[in-house]
């Protein structure tokens, strides 16, 4: 069962995000949402309703715990929408136009190494397994390593450039380190591609 | 793109209190019992009337919200169409109109230039003088207005006083808070953005003229945050009923297809509440029943208005290249009937 704490999202994000996780899934398997108001649980509701999925709620101090449930038959009438012209985004999937994660380094924060090198581990599995992903994630500097050959984050690189995740590694970097010059997953890219993606991002993420 | 991190996302009058809660607390406030005052607060009016003499009576209103759109002057623009389409609902004619601000300190004060900028247009486009107002420091921003007009008090359109039989004319399209919903989460097209701050930027002056040369509109008030049910059941009190025929509401290019893919308000949904059962869906129909619980932002005017005169009505509004359209009729029933 995937958890998403939607708590202080205004509607229509939480249903947005219950929408985008089944559709990950493929409208099979059980979404639990925190919500914090009452319409938010009820938009929910009429949301499950719609795609025929299985809903309950329990209020506890102010916090509504949602499970909506998705199995056979779940899901058609959303599937339906995807014909709707005006609504550009269906074909983004679960990536989240702007978002841009830099990774400048093998290590996640400042402190000691091994722990470092953990976090980086643990961060991009928690990204690639998030409702949304990335537009682009571009590794530089040590972040090279880290799209490299090796490197125990690959498979988790890989997923989300199979869900149209763009993945840049600096060419200058891999040189320098004496990288494979083809790194396993996605492309190389100079600086001038590194500059444009960070300057023009939405949203710029640096772990 | 810094100008996106000062507006929130729940904007509009969408942030309006909830009905239910609001007539609870009203209830325990003193009714006033000065006989100049024509329209107060208990019929749920969109503004107070005050006769000062025979042939002039003063309107009263205030509304302000926080924004719904990145752009601060169009926000000024929208916020002051908004504030004074209570004028124009009650048949009024604004005169001054005092500017209400919330504005953080720290930020930068040409963006509430512009936003003020914004709101002195439209009050200048209504004919009235902008004369003062009120600014505090606030963690967030919100602006509106406060408007006084002038109003013959023989001639005040209140929100009740449908009849049955009336027809119900509505003077411009829904789905603005739906379409706003859209586009918080990027899922809006632009020309549907750009279609629904065209919208609400437009003042219900031009429709409210057309109104005023006809005797037979019985009942008017503007479409806001309550939706159009609500609203509807506001003029109807529990009087009359109505019907309501979907397929003739004019809606927001696009809002029809964010309401299918539940791109929805938690203000509508309190809308949904409130109106409760004194609401029945004859259509099976989703994305309809979301749009008529749509939180609007400067709606457009709601008018109930005599069989005979409707169409010639209706005529003039579209001469005048408003998006006018008759929506239903008043019945002698309970609640509404949508179809």
């Amino acid at each position: 069962m995937l958890k998403i704490n939607a708590a202080g999202d205004k509607c229509p994000i939480p249903i947005v995000k219950t929408r985008n996780a089944l559709k990950a899934m493929n409208w099979n398997g059980t979404v639990e949402i925190t919500v914090d108001n009452a319409a938010a649980s009820q938009n929910l509701e009429k949301f499950a309703v719609q795609n025929k999925c299985r809903y309950s709620c329990t209020e506890n101090g102010g916090m509504y715990t949602v499970t909506v449930t998705a199995g056979e038959g779940s899901g058609a009438d959303a599937a339906a929408q995807t014909d709707e012209p005006t609504v550009d985004c269906i074909s983004c999937g679960r990536i989240a136009p702007g978002t841009v994660v830099a990774i400048s380094s093998k290590e996640m924060g400042n402190g000691d190494p091994k722990l470092g090198k953990m976090l980086m581990k643990s961060f991009i599995f928690a990204l690639a397994n998030a409702e949304q992903l990335p537009e682009t994630i571009l590794f530089y500097n040590g972040g090279a390593f880290v799209s490299a050959d090796g490197s125990e984050s690959i498979g988790d690189i890989k997923a989300m450039e199979e869900e149209g995740t763009e993945i840049l590694t600096c060419g200058t970097c891999i040189d320098f380190y004496g990288l494979d010059k083809t790194p396993p997953v996605g492309s190389v890219t100079n600086m001038y591609t590194i500059a444009e993606k960070m300057t023009s991002a939405r949203r710029l993420v640096k772990p | 793109m810094p100008d996106n991190i000062i507006f929130c996302s729940g904007g509009g009058c969408g942030a309006k209190l909830g009905a239910g809660v609001l007539s609870r607390i009203l209830g325990l406030l003193p009714r006033p019992s000065d006989k100049n005052l024509l329209v107060g607060f208990d019929s749920s009016d969109d503004a107070a009337i005050y006769r000062i003499s025979d042939d002039t009576a003063i309107v009263s209103t205030l509304d302000f919200f926080p924004p719904m759109t990145d752009d601060p002057c169009m926000f000024g623009q929208i916020a002051a169409a908004n504030a004074l389409s209570d004028i124009y609902a009650m048949g009024g004619t604004p005169v001054t109109a005092l500017n209400i601000v919330c504005f953080p300190e720290t930020m930068d004060i040409n963006i509430l230039g512009k936003i003020m900028q914004g709101g002195a247009d439209k009050v200048s486009e209504a004919g009235a003088s902008l004369v003062g107002g009120h600014s505090i420091s606030d963690d967030s921003i919100k602006y509106g207005l406060s408007v006084t007009g002038v109003i013959d008090p023989n001639r005040i359109l209140t929100n009740t006083g449908c009849r049955t039989g009336d027809m119900l004319i509505l003077t411009k399209p829904i789905g603005v808070g739906i379409v706003n919903a859209a586009k918080t989460v990027g899922e809006a097209s632009q020309s549907s953005i750009d279609e629904a701050l065209s919208s609400m930027t437009f003042l219900n002056k031009y429709a409210a003229a057309i109104f005023g040369r006809y005797s037979g509109i019985h009942a008017c008030t503007d479409v806001t945050g309550f939706g159009l049910i609500c609203h509807l059941l506001e003029m109807l009190a529990s009087e009359h009923g109505a019907e309501l025929s979907f397929a003739d509401i004019p809606l927001i290019n696009g809002a029809y297809g964010y309401a299918r893919d539940f791109l929805i308000t938690g203000a509508g949904q309190k809308n949904r509440s409130h109106a409760g059962d004194r609401v029945t869906f004859e259509l099976d129909d989703f994305a309809a029943e979301e749009l008529l619980f749509d939180p609007q932002t400067s709606g457009g005017l709601l008018a109930s208005v005599s069989a005979a005169e409707a169409e010639s009505i209706l005529e003039d509004l579209k001469d005048e290249g408003i998006k006018a359209a008759i929506i239903g009729k008043v019945t002698n029933g309970k609640g509404i009937i949508v179809k």
